[in-house]
């Protein structure tokens, strides 16, 4: 009868297919297993691929190679709070620190050049939201996330938190930026 | 141990309610429908805070707020009503008493607890954690303890669900299959005991965190474990207003499934693959591999998107058949305008197909691609998306619903009818007008759960465009207007149950039913061999044929456009 | 989704003693798919995600 009652038949399992139903089936099946294939091709011809590169670390860790960088490679600093500012050598390891409510230290990059990105929060997840860009990865605490990334044009731009941490949440947002590379 | 074995026939409907089960039915819907109302006057004070002309609340008001209307919304409004949904599709349905009603109540008053403890915890004032309430941030252990307490009575109701089923088979009140909303319902019950299984293994070592039993919980661990819970509790949402959309076609329509065997094929697929989708939320994430990423969040090939894609075509394929069997036979479309689009009930979840369907649905498959989601996570796309699928999809549905269940459960007349006719249409279009412009903000980056898009007191803010603020606004409007759609529903729906005039009927009694016996089934009436001469080229139903083709288009289109965009950005490896 | 070879006989509706498909039974049976519906996601989702999860290596 209908959908609130039982079925008419006592067996329904043989009725035939409708022939709307099977062609949409067949149709959507087929999409589906487009939709599927398309994630594995683009591992294999995308650019755009999210590392599965990641280590278990600690704060302290973290924080002291963030700090080697630093001292290496400042070539100025930011704001009234004096934040450096790391010009690091393309191709090298990067690393950005998030925790609350900053993230630490401001980077700049060169256009075209790649760069192994290691992100890690010290204290609560947070995110990391590049603009106007719009790449967003997720940032945890205890895990180095390791992202190559390669700036594709020179300018100035934000990374912002995306992942809710407390009162000043919104106040947590840094500059990263791309520069051409130096000659020679 | 005496049984209750009383019931009575719906005159208008012909339903047979158990009366222990319709009392339950009742006060579960009631219980829903004040979460809801709490849950409401909070949507309208997060959209007016993040609307940037207006910003209305302090961060520290807006990030509790947010918390407390995610949880009564998501949590507390849904379940309520889709155990009142779960008891209808058992004891109504199977024309069957309820099993153990006393377990019931306990079921009822422990989510009760649950969610006024909840509550309590949230409005203290330190626990704005989110619905998500991810480790390390902690909230008061009340916080936790009423999510235990609701999911432990969620979880007895369902397996009052499930003997319910074994008590109707053993009475014979039906015959081997259940009827397939009933199956759909069982679809739902089976996902909520997983959600809850998983809820359990996550929510109570957190418990015992927040207490300081246990030292330490990892935050990728909390990730995965807790979207076994949080995203499955939204699937239990679309196995449930599945079931409601067939409902709503047979009561209004009298219409029959196309095929038994499809639909049920795909609530089948639902089972085994629609939890895996949880991995959706977890493709920003370090450390979990491609492999596992790309097998889960294709719910294993998109089975369960191809069952959801059959639902969309065998619902209005079903209202299709019935209407060009009444006549309605002329060209592509005649049965869709001389459908009822006066009736709430109709209308409500026509909307809820199609905003479920085009909004929800292709919005999902996109940003739950592995890739894709690196240009969509955690941005105010993702609100926008499930605002599509669980308040257009979902809560209109349940409203809709409502309209029909206020006569015949309640036996209250409607008090607006006017009102309630409209109602459909302003809550379904403000919201989602709400979830098309969160989507526009969220591709320009805006990010979800914040306070303030101008970034007031930071060291170096960022600056959104213009246009960023233009959909932010827009979206607030909608949302105002959907809230006096939401108005509406409450309005009308409480006036009606409390106050509205009684339905009298003079041969109305109610009837003991001998020990042992159920009323026995109804014969089933063998149905006409295909379906006549209806449709057009050896389709039975070749104006959703259509419809299905155009929403087809538009998600390839939709999907691709996204690869191109993503293809713009910078190279990640 | 494999079709299950049904009884031979094909009159749809034949008489009650007709036993029911294979697989018809096994979509009545609310709780072996409950059994499933629970199996597949735990196994699937949470155990192998929760093995990746544990097999992160340490940083050097």
């Amino acid at each position: 009868m209908s959908a609130i009652q039982p079925p008419a038949e006592r067996i329904w399992w043989k009725q035939p297919l409708d022939r709307v139903e099977g062609t949409w089936i067949v149709i959507a099946f087929a999409w589906c297993l487009v939709m599927f294939f398309m994630m594995p091709y683009w591992h294999v011809y995308g650019k755009q691929n999210l590392s599965n590169e990641a280590y278990r670390s600690s704060p302290e860790a973290f924080l002291a190679k963030a700090q080697a960088m630093v001292d290496k490679h400042t070539v100025r600093t930011v704001t009234d709070q004096q934040i450096p500012v790391v010009h690091p050598v393309p191709g090298s390891d990067v690393y950005l620190v998030a925790r609350l409510w900053s993230f630490w230290p401001v980077l700049e990059l060169e256009e075209g050049q790649t760069y192994r990105l290691h992100i890690m929060s010290t204290d609560w997840l947070h995110g990391f939201s590049l603009q106007p860009e719009n790449i967003n990865i997720q940032i945890h605490p205890g895990y180095e996330h390791v992202v190559t990334m390669t700036p594709t044009k020179e300018g100035t731009y934000s990374i912002i938190c995306n992942e809710y941490c407390g009162i000043n949440h919104h106040t947590m947002a840094t500059k990263l930026y791309v520069v051409k590379p130096k000659k020679g | 141990m005496a049984v209750n074995r009383n019931f009575r026939t719906c005159p208008s409907t012909g339903l047979v309610y158990h009366e222990p089960a319709e009392k339950l039915i009742r006060w579960n819907a009631v219980a829903g429908v004040v979460s809801l109302l709490v849950g409401g006057v909070l949507a309208l004070l997060v959209t007016l805070t993040r609307w940037p002309a207006v910003k209305l609340l302090p961060p520290d008001w807006f990030y509790l707020v947010l918390t407390a209307h995610g949880l009564d919304m998501l949590v507390f409004w849904i379940i309520f009503f889709e155990i009142a949904v779960l008891y209808f599709a058992a004891s109504t349905l199977l024309k069957c008493r309820l099993a153990t009603p006393k377990v019931a109540w306990v079921a009822f008053w422990l989510m009760i607890v649950g969610a006024i403890t909840n509550n309590i915890a949230v409005f203290k004032g330190d626990s704005s954690v989110m619905f998500t309430s991810y480790v390390p941030m902690g909230a008061h252990p009340l916080f936790y303890l009423g999510l235990i307490l609701f999911a432990v009575g969620a979880l007895i109701a369902c397996f009052v669900f499930f003997g319910t089923l074994v008590v109707g088979k053993a009475e014979k009140t039906y015959n081997g299959s259940v009827p397939l909303v009933t199956f759909g319902a069982v679809t739902a019950a089976i996902i909520a005991v997983f959600t809850i299984a998983a809820g359990a293994i996550i929510l109570i070592p957190t418990f015992l965190w927040s207490v300081g039993l246990v030292s330490h919980i990892d935050s990728l661990m909390y990730r995965t474990v807790w979207w076994a819970f949080g995203h499955s509790s939204q699937q239990i949402n679309v196995a449930a207003h599945v079931s409601v959309w067939y409902a709503i076609a047979a009561i209004v329509f009298g219409a029959k499934p196309m095929s038994e065997k499809v639909s049920r094929a795909a609530f089948v697929l639902y089972i085994l693959f629609l939890q895996l989708a949880s991995a959706h939320h977890l493709l920003a994430d370090p450390g979990l591999t491609s492999n596992w990423k790309i097998f889960n969040t294709s719910y294993a090939m998109y089975l369960a998107v191809l069952a959801s894609m059959v639902h969309g075509l065998t619902v209005p394929g079903a209202i299709e058949v019935a209407q060009r069997q009444k006549g309605f036979n002329k060209g592509l479309f005649e049965w869709l305008r001389k459908a009822p689009w006066g009736n709430p009930c109709f209308s409500g979840m026509f909307m809820s197909l199609i905003g479920f369907g085009f909004l929800g649905g292709i919005s999902g498959v996109m940003m739950g691609t592995e890739q894709l989601n690196l240009i969509i996570h955690n941005t105010i796309y993702v609100p926008g998306h499930f605002h599509a699928t669980v308040v257009v999809g979902t809560t209109l549905a349940f409203m809709a619903l409502t309209y029909f269940l206020i006569p015949t459960l309640f036996r209250r007349e409607l008090m607006f009818p006017g009102m309630a006719k409209w109602q459909t249409y302003i809550y379904g279009l403000g919201m989602m007008g709400f979830s098309v412009f969160m989507m526009g903000a969220g591709t320009l980056g805006v990010p979800r759960r914040h306070w303030d898009m101008a970034f007031s007191g930071a060291l170096m803010p960022h600056e959104f465009p213009g246009t960023a603020y233009l959909m932010m606004g827009l979206m607030a409007v909608s949302g105002v207007l959907a809230t006096v759609g939401g108005a509406m529903y409450l309005i009308n729906t409480v006036g009606s149950v409390f106050f509205g005039r009684k339905i009298q009927t003079p041969d109305f009694k109610r009837v003991p039913v001998r020990e042992g016996m159920a009323p026995p089934p109804v014969p089933a009436v063998p149905a006409p061999a295909g379906h006549g001469t209806i449709g057009m080229g050896g389709f039975v139903a070749p104006g959703t044929f259509v419809l299905a083709m155009v929403f087809l288009t538009s998600f390839v289109l939709y999907y691709f456009v996204n690869w191109k965009y993503l293809s713009t950005v910078w190279p990640l490896q | 989704m494999s079709q299950v070879p049904a009884p031979q006989d094909p009159a749809d509706d034949g008489p009650d003693d007709e036993p029911v498909p294979m697989m018809q039974s096994l979509i009545d049976n609310p709780f072996l798919l409950l059994f499933l519906g629970v199996a597949m996601p735990t196994v699937l989702y949470i155990v192998w995600g929760v093995m990746e999860i544990v097999g992160i290596p340490l940083a050097k």
